[in-house]
Formats: structure tokens, sequence, C-alpha cells
């Protein structure tokens, strides 16, 4: 029996540019692009790259029991969460496994949108309706209706703002994971971002790859008119199109987890995203009631999962052959995600990136592997590992950061 | 991903089934990752090759080629000692993708014995091996 894979609208205009395709999600999805891996991961750290992430879904949650019931089923404490303000957390079931990752949007008091990965509308949108107890919600999975472009990179706001109508109000007071606009041009908040062309646009700042930029949310039919008034838009600055390849390098070296690979089916804590949990500042109990709390409040086995980075380029496959070996020669656990960040290298015993002012004009700068560890002791930054793939064996050490000098949480009026 | 037919396989050299390929240059046998391997690996990003002097054996690893996609193992097509490594591949990497046969080449070697040749595939046999 063979299945199908979906596609996105754009699955013909990725094709025909030669891009190299795989699944992903259950999606036929782009993997890079004839320009290669290291040319998109490097457009984005130096000018622009452009994503298409339609594969991605949403779930609208609104009613009188939204707030509560997105409370009860995301790790965030939404307490705090202002209209037109977007948080990134977790589903988890009871056990604190992850059911998926998910950017919780306030569109209004009552009304929310929940942006999770590839697949997961449906499962997501069936946790929540299971969930709803006695709740007065409306949930509603939009997989297929929504189309979603990433433009990622500090000439995106530039690049943008040759397709927005009003571009300076659009820009004005828009802080890193706010946002503004609708995809339905019903919606009154849809009057806040058009595009010239009238498109009604649901416009995110964030993204997937640490660097400045913004998400954009469409109408599914515009979404390939969107895609090529944005290549158009952006090509003096070089704008290039980017495929899951250089998403996972920039992402892996932004220190952002992949669902279903860096966080899944074990509980939800000890991992570099402790920020998505809703702690107290003593960093022992949370502030919250959510599903998946009382597990983690009392695990049996505990483990933790920390970012590694390498000595050059050089990586290791994630697959059940690759070990993670300490000092004393233990095996403590295995490789979660391992990739090579194209933008950064070692220099005076710090990490640098292509965008750390100050560098050497002689540095060349290949790149470095890094990724995720689970193993089942603490370790501290600085402690080195071996990471064992049959015989070949790489050396790397515990970070708490990996590539420096990100720019996704600059302010937007540095980038226009 | 290429087609089969759009692949670049010279006559002149010989395959093996874990797509290296080898080429006779008087005393000496030039070795190297066929077009076909170098497109399945995607852009390679690091070559690992064999100290100058290393005595090797067919089929023993040689180095291994890391892309964007994945790491590699690189077997020899035949047995010898190597006299002289690509050590422009250190700095570009990319010339396996660009001129595998060429620029891109991986080791050059004496051969143990030179009849093991005979042993590869020529063209038309690794063709129809990829077609299956």
């Amino acid at each position: 029996m063979s299945i199908e894979r979906l596609s996105t609208p754009l699955n013909a205009w990725h094709r025909s540019q030669g891009a190299n395709m795989a699944d992903f999600g259950g999606y036929d999805m782009p993997l890079w692009y004839p320009a290669g891996v290291k040319k998109e991961h490097l457009a984005v750290l130096e000018s622009a790259g452009l994503f298409d992430t339609s594969h991605m879904a949403c779930v609208m949650v609104s009613g009188p029991g939204a707030f509560a019931l997105l409370q009860r089923c995301h790790t965030r404490d939404l307490l705090s969460l202002k209209t037109g303000r977007c948080v990134y957390g977790a589903v988890l079931n009871s056990k604190g496994h992850v059911i998926d990752d998910a950017i919780v949007y306030r569109l209004a008091e009552t009304n929310f949108m929940v942006c999770v990965n590839a697949g997961m509308g449906a499962v997501v949108a069936e946790h929540l309706a299971s969930n709803r107890l006695q709740l007065d919600v409306d949930i509603q999975d939009m997989t297929g209706k929504i189309g979603k472009i990433d433009i990622q990179g500090r000439q995106s706001a530039r690049i943008l703002a040759k397709i927005l109508k009003s571009p300076e109000s659009v820009f004005s007071a828009m802080p890193y994971f706010s946002f503004k606009g609708h995809f339905n041009s019903q919606n009154p908040l849809s009057t806040q971002v058009r595009l010239k062309d009238d498109t009604p646009v649901l416009l995110s700042r964030s993204g997937y790859t640490g660097e400045f930029g913004f998400e954009l949310f469409l109408p599914e039919p515009a979404l390939v008119s969107v895609w090529t008034q944005l290549l158009a838009a952006g090509e003096p600055e070089r704008i290039t199109p980017c495929g899951l390849g250089a998403r996972d390098s920039l992402r892996t070296g932004a220190v952002l987890p992949l669902s279903h690979q860096d966080i899944g089916a074990w509980p939800f804590i000890n991992h570099p995203w402790m920020f998505a949990l809703p702690l107290v500042s003593d960093a022992k109990s949370f502030t919250k009631e959510f599903i998946g709390r009382d597990a983690l409040m009392n695990l049996s086995a505990i483990e933790y999962t920390y970012a590694f980075v390498g000595k050059d380029l050089r990586k290791v496959g994630t697959g059940e052959d690759t070990q993670v070996i300490d000092n004393a020669g233990t095996v403590i656990g295995r490789v979660l995600s391992c990739a090579t960040d194209m933008g950064i290298t070692w220099h005076e015993n710090k990490i640098v990136s292509i965008a750390t002012p100050g560098l050497p004009e002689n540095l060349v700068i290949k790149g470095l592997s890094c990724g995720y560890v689970k193993v089942d002791k603490s370790l501290e930054a600085g402690a080195p590992l071996i990471l064992q793939e049959k015989k070949r064996q790489l050396p790397v050490i515990i970070v708490n950061d990996i590539r420096p000098d990100r720019t996704a949480r600059k302010k937007l009026s540095d980038f226009i | 991903m290429k087609e089969i037919n759009e692949l670049n396989l010279p006559g002149t050299i010989r395959y093996t089934k874990d797509h290296e390929w080898a080429r006779s240059e008087g005393a000496m046998v030039t070795i190297g990752i066929d077009d076909y391997a170098q497109d399945q690996l995607g852009e390679v990003v690091f070559v690992e090759l064999p100290e100058v002097g290393a005595e090797l054996s067919k089929g023993d690893q040689f180095g291994t080629v890391e892309s964007v996609k994945a790491v590699s193992e690189m077997y020899m097509p035949v047995s010898g000692t190597v006299v002289e490594i690509n050590s422009s591949l250190e700095s570009s990497p990319e010339l396996v993708n660009t001129s595998p046969y060429d620029t891109g080449w991986m080791v050059k070697i004496t051969p143990a014995d030179v009849s093991e040749l005979d042993s590869l595939m020529d063209k038309t046999a690794y063709l129809a091996m990829l077609k299956g």
C-alpha cells in the first residue's frame, strides 16, 4: 500500500525550481533548492530567507471557556498573555509527555489561535475537545485552510514593507512575539494588516530561525501569489527561498527544539526550554494547574536534555547507533538532534558568528556541529562528551547557548 | 535528485557497489566517489581522508564524506598504498559535487595488485546495478 503525501499549494513551485523534496510530517516538502543548504542558511543570517511553512497547522479556540481550556492544556501561564501577543509552550498529556509544541496567539479576550506542527492540527484539536469538560468553547482545526510563509533575516521588514499597505502603521509597536491582523477578511482585526493587493494577513513577529523576521498566516488560495510577490520584492536584497534543511540548521543553532525529536514522548522538563514551563521563581513549583503538572512534579527517573557544540562542522547521525559517552567512558544517553550551523566557529575559546562584530578579516567560518543530547545525569556547561556513531567519535561540549548575536529579539526599528 | 539517465558516468573508469570509482593512471590508481553518490549525498561539507602512506586492503574504509544530509563511509575499490590525497578538498569540499571525477578526486594509490581493477564494474554493469 502506498500512502500519498500531502502537499502545500506551493508544491509545483518547489518542484519547478528543482528542489530536493522529502516527506516531513506527511507533507511533500523542499529540503533544499539548487542553491544548497549552506547558502540558504547564510542568506537568513546575512539578508533574508523565505520558507513555505504551510504544512503547519492552526487550531482556533474561542468562546467564554477558551482561556480556561488553554490554561489547562498549554504549559505557559496565559494570565499574562495580552491581546496581540503570542507565547511559545507545549501541550502535554497527563504523563507530562509532549503531544506537540504550540504557539498560542491571543486574538481577543476569548479568542485564541494555536499554531502547531505538520499533521498535528487534528490531534491537538481532539486533545483540547476531550479536555473541554463543562467549558463553553468552540474548537476549529484549520488544517489545509491557512497558508503560511515565514520571512526571516535582517532584511525581512524592508522587503515586506514593499508589498504591505501602510507598512509604517503595521510596524509601529511590534515587539518580538507580538502580531497584528487576521487571515480572514471578515474578521475586524484584518483591517490592521493588508497587502497592497488587499490580501488579509495575520502577521506575527516570530519565527523558527533565531533571527529577526515574521510569520505570515494567509488565506490558503493567496499563498502562491504572496510567495512570488515577496520573492520579486526581495530581489534587490537577494532574498533566498529556503528548504527544511536550512530551517533545521538555523533553529538548532538558535537553541530551538524540533517537536517529536528534541521534545516528545518523555517528560517535558530539565531541558534548555524551561522558560516554556510556568515555573515560579524558585524553579521548584508551578504557577498554575495544567495537564501533565503532577507527573512533572513526581518524576521517577530523571533525564536531562542539553545543547552541545562540536569542535568543527562534522556531525553524527541521531539514530539508535549513536551513543553519548561522558569523560569516564560511560554511556549516558543518546543524541536527539545534530546539525551544522554554517554561520559559526570557535574563536579565542568562544563561539562567534558571521554576525559577530569586530572579527579578524582572515577568520574562516565553516560552521560547527551542534544539537541536543538526552542523558541520565546532570551536567554543567563546558562538560566534554563523546558522541560515538559506530567507529566514528565526535568530541563535543555542553553549552548554554549556540549561535551568538542572533537578531530575533532586537528592535524592529533597527531593521527598517 | 538526478534520474539515472541524467548521471554522468564516464566509460573510462570502474565502479563499486558502494559508488566509489577507480581510474588507472600509469602506475597509480585514482579513487573518488561517483556522480550518483554525490547527488544522493547533497552538498558535501567535509571530507576525511587517510594519511599518505596508509596501506589499505580492498574493502577497507579509507575515509568519510559528510554532506548536509548524512555522513558516509568510503571503501577502497582495490588494495594499495596511499601516495597522495586531494588536499584541496579540505578548503573546497564542494569539488566532490561539482567535479567528482576531476578536481573532486579523493586519493591516489599504488595498487597492490592492478588486476583487482578488473573485478570492478564497468559503466554498463554499474548502470544495470543502479537500475536494479
